[in-house]
């Protein structure tokens, strides 16, 4: 919503994006705070995907009967990150220049059709106006399509019905209408969200962007450190924990695809972590991981950065290819509950 | 529910580590200083603004353009318009074209912006050594530190010790804030390089606070405003919050869980 009505003041043109970024944030009524708050929802909407991932991860929802709609998610969130990818570019700042320029050039590694891919992307020989142009459209849709899916999403999770901590099947006298009670509990969750964003919005509005993007793109100075935005770190941590180009590649795209299988990957009955004392151990140290994945992406790949990155990557993915499936066999799950009030009612009275 | 609030303030935290990394690298020594304008309720001090601009338009405009400031912006750091008026009447204006198609020269309006120093950025290089002096209207926000970097720069040149004086290329000056510490812009101010209009002793150290809150201003303009908008919003979303908390008390009191 804060996107249409930049793209109103928005002008996609290499020699008047930055300056037309710049009329938003002066001269445009209240354009400013669109703008901090179009470029932070971005952050945000991310940290709150990522702990619906992490949360999903934990409790086991990925599992049947809900693989279609862990699927969805993933989808999800890879058209996120195309799209906040693309708006990244669209100010023309230094970094949004030279990030566009490492990513895209990322595609030239895959042998054959990669340079044709590069140059469909730019619409041209390097990034210029043809691909803020292109990136502009794509922007717009992106979202739409993101909606869509959302849509399926929702479907999807109405069709098995949401998970819960327990992991175990709801059975009618488990379950309470959705109004009042899940709307008065998501209205307190979405106030507390609420002011953690608006605490960044106006107090901290640039916190999470980079200083190098005030300065107007120019491909003949490339920046000492190109770092991109902080939802993409633990994955450009993959990306150059290898040396070789296409290697790094396919482990990058590789680690948003693996997600994708974990329904498969994952052979234990049982979903929900709480009963299962090994994975719940393990998912700590995954998050632990990513955490760290994530700080060797904002630091140079050398030294102890480089040699945690790799260790990072390798456990990343041994934890879904090796550990998810073995553990699974040999590990015995706590006995579940009956249904979700057993434990409830089990539960001294206060 | 704790599980998934204190994965997200991990998530937070991390989030943040990396851009404070960032700013430790490299051998640049910034000066902290207390600004008017920091914390939650944080204002620009007008006549401090006044001040800065004052500096920058008697020192810094010589080599470095502020293209994003037009003159009637400077309304908003308390001139009135008829003073800036004035103050733009005294800058030249090139404009294209009268009817013969010729160029020709017209005193500045306030709907103009700050006109550049140099006509183009080859012609700044060859003025300045090679070095390009960047537009000033983004500075603070587009290096870590902000106005504190600002200032330690501007205040920042000290006498080299021997070894490294030897190691500078020519025409670059040690500055204890420029990262590699050779920068290639002179020590720029000066105990009583300009009178202050307000009559405020123009110490360098004095000159170069005023300048970095300018220069801030000029990169954020609409900071004031934006404080305040938040401090409504916040108010009214904490109300939101805690009402909402209660509200959901009272549904789930007859219920197990
Ligand atoms: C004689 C011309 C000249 C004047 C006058 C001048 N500067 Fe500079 N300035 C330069 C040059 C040249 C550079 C580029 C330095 C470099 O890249 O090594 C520069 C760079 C800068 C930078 C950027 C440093 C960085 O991190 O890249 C700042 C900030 C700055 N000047 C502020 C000021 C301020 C404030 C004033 C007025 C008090 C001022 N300058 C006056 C020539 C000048
Ligand atoms: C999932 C939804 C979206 C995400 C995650 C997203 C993300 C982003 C990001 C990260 C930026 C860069 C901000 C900056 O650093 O300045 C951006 C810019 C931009 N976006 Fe979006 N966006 C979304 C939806 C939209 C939509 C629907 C539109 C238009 C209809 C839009 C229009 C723009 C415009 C015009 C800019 C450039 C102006 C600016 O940089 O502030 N966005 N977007």
């Amino acid at each position: 919503m804060t996107g249409i009505l930049l793209a109103m003041s928005y002008t996609p043109h290499v020699d008047y994006a930055f300056q037309s970024v710049e009329r938003i944030m002066r001269d445009v009524n209240s354009g400013w705070l669109l703008r901090y708050m179009h470029a932070n929802g971005a952050s945000f909407f991310f940290i709150v995907v990522y702990i619906h991932i992490f949360r999903g991860l934990f409790y086991g929802s990925y599992k049947s009967p809900r693989e279609v709609l862990w699927w969805l998610g993933v989808i999800i969130m890879i058209l996120m990150m195309a799209t906040a990818f693309m708006g990244y570019v669209l100010p023309w700042g230094q970094m949004s220049f030279w990030g566009a320029t490492v990513i895209t050039n990322l595609f030239s590694a895959i042998p054959v059709i990669g340079d044709y891919i590069v140059t469909l992307l730019w619409g041209g020989f390097s990034v210029d106006n043809p691909t803020l142009n292109r990136f502009f459209a794509l922007h717009y849709l992106l979202p739409f399509v993101l909606v869509g899916v959302v849509v399926l999403h929702i479907w999807a999770l109405h069709i098995p019905g949401s998970n819960n901590p327990l992991g175990i099947n709801a059975t009618a006298k488990d379950k309470i209408p959705f109004h009042p009670y899940y709307t008065a509990k998501d209205a307190f969750g979405l106030g507390v969200f609420l002011l953690a964003y608006f605490t960044v919005v106006f107090w901290f509005p640039n916190a999470m962007g980079h200083t190098d993007n005030y300065i107007p793109a120019n491909p003949l100075s490339t920046p000492a450190h190109i770092v991109p935005e902080w939802y993409f770190l633990p994955f450009y941590a993959i990306l150059r924990s290898i040396d070789d180009k296409l290697t790094g590649v396919i482990l990058m795209f590789g680690s948003l695809l693996i997600l994708f299988v974990i329904p498969w990957l994952d052979t234990s009955r049982v979903r929900s972590a709480t009963f299962r004392p090994i994975f719940k151990v393990l998912f700590w140290v995954f998050l632990a991981d990513c955490v760290m994945l994530t700080w060797c992406g904002a630091q140079l790949a050398e030294g102890l950065p480089l040699l945690l990155s790799r260790i990072g990557t390798f456990w990343y993915f041994f934890h879904f290819l090796v550990l998810m499936p073995v553990v699974g066999w040999i590990e015995t799950p706590r006995p579940l509950p009956t249904s979700i009030s057993t434990p409830v009612v089990a539960k001294p009275a206060e | 529910m704790r599980i998934v609030l204190f994965a997200a303030f991990a998530t937070l935290l991390i989030g943040f580590a990396p851009v404070e990394v960032k700013a430790a690298d490299g051998n640049v020594e910034l000066t902290n200083q207390e600004w008017s304008f920091d914390g939650v309720f944080g204002r620009f001090d007008r006549q401090q603004l006044q001040r800065g601009f004052q500096v920058y338009r008697e020192v810094c405009s010589s080599c470095h353009g502020l293209d994003y400031i037009a003159f009637r912006n400077l309304e908003a750091i308390g001139y009135s318009e008829d003073q800036t008026k004035v103050l733009a009447s005294e800058y030249i204006i090139e404009e294209c074209c009268d009817d013969q198609g010729d160029i020709f020269d017209r005193p500045a309006i306030p709907a103009d912006y700050m006109p550049n120093p140099y006509p183009n950025d080859q012609f700044a290089r060859a003025s300045n050594n090679g070095a390009l002096p960047p537009d000033l209207s983004l500075m603070s926000k587009a290096r870590h530190g902000g106005p504190d970097y600002v200032y330690s720069l501007i205040n920042g040149y000290e006498e080299p010790s021997a070894e490294v004086e030897a190691e500078m290329m020519d025409g670059m000056y040690y500055n204890v804030a420029f990262e590699g510490n050779q920068i290639a812009m002179a020590q720029q101010l000066f105990d009583d390089l300009l009178e202050y209009s307000d009559g405020t002793p123009a110490t360098a150290e004095q000159m170069a606070t005023d300048v970095a809150a300018f220069l801030h201003w000029a990169a954020e303009p609409k900071l004031e405003i934006r404080k305040q908008t938040g401090v409504r919003v916040l108010l009214f979303t904490f109300v939101f919050t805690v009402l909402a908390y209660f509200l959901k008390r009272r549904i789930w009191a007859d219920i197990e869980h």
